[in-house]
């Protein structure tokens, strides 16, 4: 009976997403105030009836209720509590639900903080929430129901797949889809001012604190699923260009082109119709991940529920979703031109090369990951895509764009003095080259190129955030920083740790496939590994080889790791579930291997500096964002908001 | 004008995208199969004074599996081209793949050697011929060497079956 409830209530999700859809446009059309007072309580419904199905879903869950066949072919008697929790999004049929979840919450949450947008305005932003939840409860109800029945009842489940048994892949999908979906409020702002004609500097305010939400939801998401990888997949590599990464990193590359570039229309009125683009671009990328990773059209390690049927339903939905988004921009964006000048040399050219780059590496991962595709259809056999093509393609770009990250922080809007901005980042460069040169040198005793400009990079990036630190708190003393200002310093440091991070693990990380016996020893460096047992230990629906290795660093005994090689027992399948000895400067990874008979093992051990700044950087970042979501000044228009005005507020 | 370009790009997109929804992408259609194996001759990966080339396999039909020591999905694989290996049916060629000797070596050693002989291609030259885009990829060659399929990812035992047993005995 309960899985009923969840269907019926994802139906009416489904009737109440319709009227927020249709009284929204239409109301705002006609200017009808009554239609238009509906898209407000039709949003708090579709989130009430969204919550209801989602929570019918995991009391199946938690009833061990297998006569649901979602709950059948992912869940088990056996797997823990907090799994079967996990498990509701484990597959593809409960993430689409949690999907639909977060939509409506976002709606929900724009339907509630809309108080001070015009009434025209922010029924066109809900009905156009509206009409993306009616493409997702379609998708779900038409191809993907999770609370289909299965008759005769299994007696016993097929359990969660081994891989997503793990606490950070449990959150790593609510993360990553609070981003995807959050950018459609950003795509609903703009196709409402769009529909309006009306693109001001106040739309742009009213969409940078929603947009720096969702980017700060997907930077996490994006490091979790890293730091997943790199200690479940078994292998201690943190990114593998896989489709199913490449389909986050998309939207985060525009999204955060798209945080800048709303900078400078809020500030200075200009970069509209880019803007407008940039916002459009964001959200189709987050659907273009998602019909990557449904429609199993790319292969990928990831590879996770995918169907043709589904795949078709998703292009469609993609297809008018998107068509009509950059329909309407052909036709509007015309009409927003822009009245400010600036210099070349001014913090507006910097944005602009900033977002350039951006977006060009975004499309550079686009292209790798669509190269198979692109390749078959035309027949082209000629370039490989894989880790090699990606890097040669994307570190160069990342490497000029911080040079220009760090230049943009040292100019001012509208027009900059080079030889003053010359005057302040001598030093900083000299600091950031000499550095670069001598670092990698006195901490690991030899350097190569990539390692001296990756250096260089980092240093000069965090040197430049914390020098305008520095120089803004001496010129204004006794003036409170903004929150915005203080936010985008830190998100900038976190961006020179993580390159710091990349860098330094990928020139230095020290790895060996040794076959150990119990009792014999291996040298790594510094460390030493002495094996000092095996043996098999039982988990809850599990069994496994656990090694038992002694970690010394020149001599002395600094942990015991107990890596384990699991076997599943409902799904058959193997896992490495490494151990790691985790220091701010340095990973020491451990992961027990095949049985090589005769009493050897075989064991990968790695020592990986710096690794923990990659995620360090991502959350460092996150923060900034979230700081500069608390800065008051994106909140404060509410009195003056009813009547936007055209002027451009000046920076 | 401008303001229609991302409109055009977005649907010459879909139209890739659509045509990508037709095909299974572990079986794609390579433009090779049912035509001659573009012939390599590569450095022997234990002994670089050594050919191998594809020249000394014909007359019987053989795999070429394409694998680097870098690619997790081709750790997976390996206890299966193990198995095959030494049921003997169908000589597996290794085209070691963008990776390097040392690696290479110290991975086969490690896990055990499925290969009859392995060609080392660390810039990935003959992997373009082949038409490779993704590490582990195994194409199976016939007796006059005409490439009779090809599958992209790990080899799983109901392909290796169907697909590779299947075509050499009828």
């Amino acid at each position: 009976m309960i899985p009923e409830l969840g269907h019926v209530a994802l139906i009416l999700c489904l009737m109440l997403a319709l009227a927020q859809m249709v009284f929204g446009f239409a109301g705002a059309a006609t200017r009808r105030t009554a239609w238009m007072a509906v898209v407000k309580p039709a949003a708090i419904g579709q989130m009430v009836f969204a919550t209801v199905s989602f929570a019918t879903l995991v009391i199946a869950f938690l009833n061990d209720d297998f006569t649901v066949s979602y709950v059948a072919s992912n869940s088990n008697t056996e797997l823990p509590t907090l799994y079967k929790v996990a498990a509701v999004w484990g597959a593809h049929e409960g993430s689409l639900l949690l999907w639909v979840l977060v939509q409506s919450g976002w709606t929900c949450a724009v339907a509630l903080g809309s108080g001070r947008l015009p009434q025209v305005f922010s029924s066109r932003v809900i009905a156009t929430l509206g009409f993306v939840s009616v493409g997702f409860l379609l998708f779900i109800l038409l191809t993907s129901n999770p609370f289909w029945r299965l008759m005769p009842a299994a007696f016993e489940g097929r359990d969660l797949n081994p891989l997503l048994q793990d606490p950070g892949l449990a959150i790593h999908p609510p993360l990553l889809y609070l981003g995807y979906v959050g950018f459609s409020v950003a795509f609903a702002f703009a196709i409402a001012a769009m529909l309006s004609g009306d693109v001001n500097a106040q739309w742009a305010r009213w969409t940078r604190p929603w947009t720096t939400a969702a980017w700060l939801f997907l930077t996490v998401g994006i490091a979790l699923g890293s730091w997943w990888a790199y200690y479940e997949l078994g292998w201690g590599g943190w990114w593998f260009w896989d489709a199913v990464e490449n389909a986050s990193f998309m939207p985060w590359l525009v999204g955060t082109a798209l945080i800048h570039s709303l900078a400078v229309t809020d500030t200075r009125g200009l970069f509209k119709s880019w803007t407008l683009l940039l916002s459009i671009l964001a959200f189709s990328l987050s659907l273009l991940g998602t019909f990557l990773v449904r429609s199993g059209v790319l292969v990928s390690v990831h590879a996770f529920a995918s169907d043709p049927e589904r795949g078709f339903f998703i292009l469609l939905f993609l297809g008018v979703v998107v068509c009509s988004a950059l329909l309407l921009y052909a036709f509007r964006a015309g009409r927003f031109t822009e009245q400010g000048k600036f210099d070349l040399i001014s913090r507006e050219t910097a944005l602009l090369v900033n977002n350039v780059l951006l977006v060009s590496a975004a499309f550079v991962v686009l292209f790798g990951t669509l190269y198979p595709l692109i390749n078959e259809a035309l027949a082209l056999p000629k370039v490989s895509v894989g880790e090699p093509w990606f890097n040669a393609y994307f570190v160069p770009l990342a490497l000029v764009l911080m040079l220009f990250l760090g230049v943009g922080m040292h100019t001012v809007w509208r027009v900059s003095n080079a030889s003053s901005i010359i005057r302040r980042v001598r030093w900083l460069a000299l600091a950031s080259v000499i550095g670069a040169i001598a670092l990698p040198l006195l901490l690991f005793a030899h350097s190569k190129v990539m390692v001296v400009l990756g250096t260089a990079a980092a240093l000069w990036v965090l040197l430049s955030s914390l020098s305008e630190f520095w120089v803004r708190r001496r010129r204004q003393a006794g003036v409170k920083m903004p929150r915005a200002m203080l936010g985008m310093l830190l998100a900038h440091i976190g961006v020179a740790l993580t390159v710091a991070g990349v860098t330094y693990v990928s020139a230095y990380s020290d790895e060996r496939d040794v076959a150990l016996k119990v009792g014999e020893s291996y040298a790594l460096g510094s460390y030493t590994f002495i094996l000092e047992s095996v043996e098999q230990v039982e988990g809850p629906n599990y069994s496994a080889q656990e090694a038992v290795i002694t970690l010394q660093n020149h001599g002395k005994t600094l942990a015991r790791l107990t890596p384990q090689k699991r076997l599943y027992r409902v799904q058959k399948s193997p896992m490495t579930e490494s151990d790691i000895h985790a220091r701010l400067h340095r990973d020491v990874y451990v992961a027990i291997g095949e049985d090589l008979g005769g009493g050897s093992y075989s064991f990968r051990l790695q020592v990986k500096p710096m690794v923990r700044f990659i995620w360090l950087g991502a959350l460092i970042m996150a923060l900034g964002g979230l700081l500069a979501l608390t800065d008051r000044r994106y909140y404060r228009e509410r009195r003056t908001a009813d009547a936007p005005e055209k002027a451009s507020v000046a920076g | 004008m401008r303001f229609v370009l991302p409109l055009a790009v977005f649907l010459g997109l879909c139209v890739f995208l659509a045509l990508g929804l037709g095909g299974n992408p572990q079986e794609v259609p390579s433009p090779f199969i049912g035509k001659p194996v573009p012939a390599f001759s590569l450095e022997d990966l234990d002994s670089p004074d050594n050919r191998v080339s594809t020249a000394d396999y014909a007359g019987k039909p053989y795999v070429i599996n394409v694998w680097g020591s870098w690619c997790p999905a081709c750790y997976d694989e390996h206890p299966m081209l193990l198995d095959y290996a030494a049921q003997g049916d169908l000589p597996i060629i290794g085209l070691n793949w963008k990776d390097t000797r040392p690696d290479a070596l110290r991975w086969l050693e490690r896990l055990g050697d499925p290969y009859v002989a392995n060609a080392f291609d660390p810039v990935g030259d003959a992997g373009i011929n082949l038409g490779v885009y993704g590490a582990p990829e195994s194409f199976l060659i016939s007796a006059d060497g005409i490439v009779l399929y090809k599958h992209v990812g790990p080899l799983t035992p109901d392909v290796w079956q169907e697909h590779f047993l299947g075509r050499i005995k009828p």
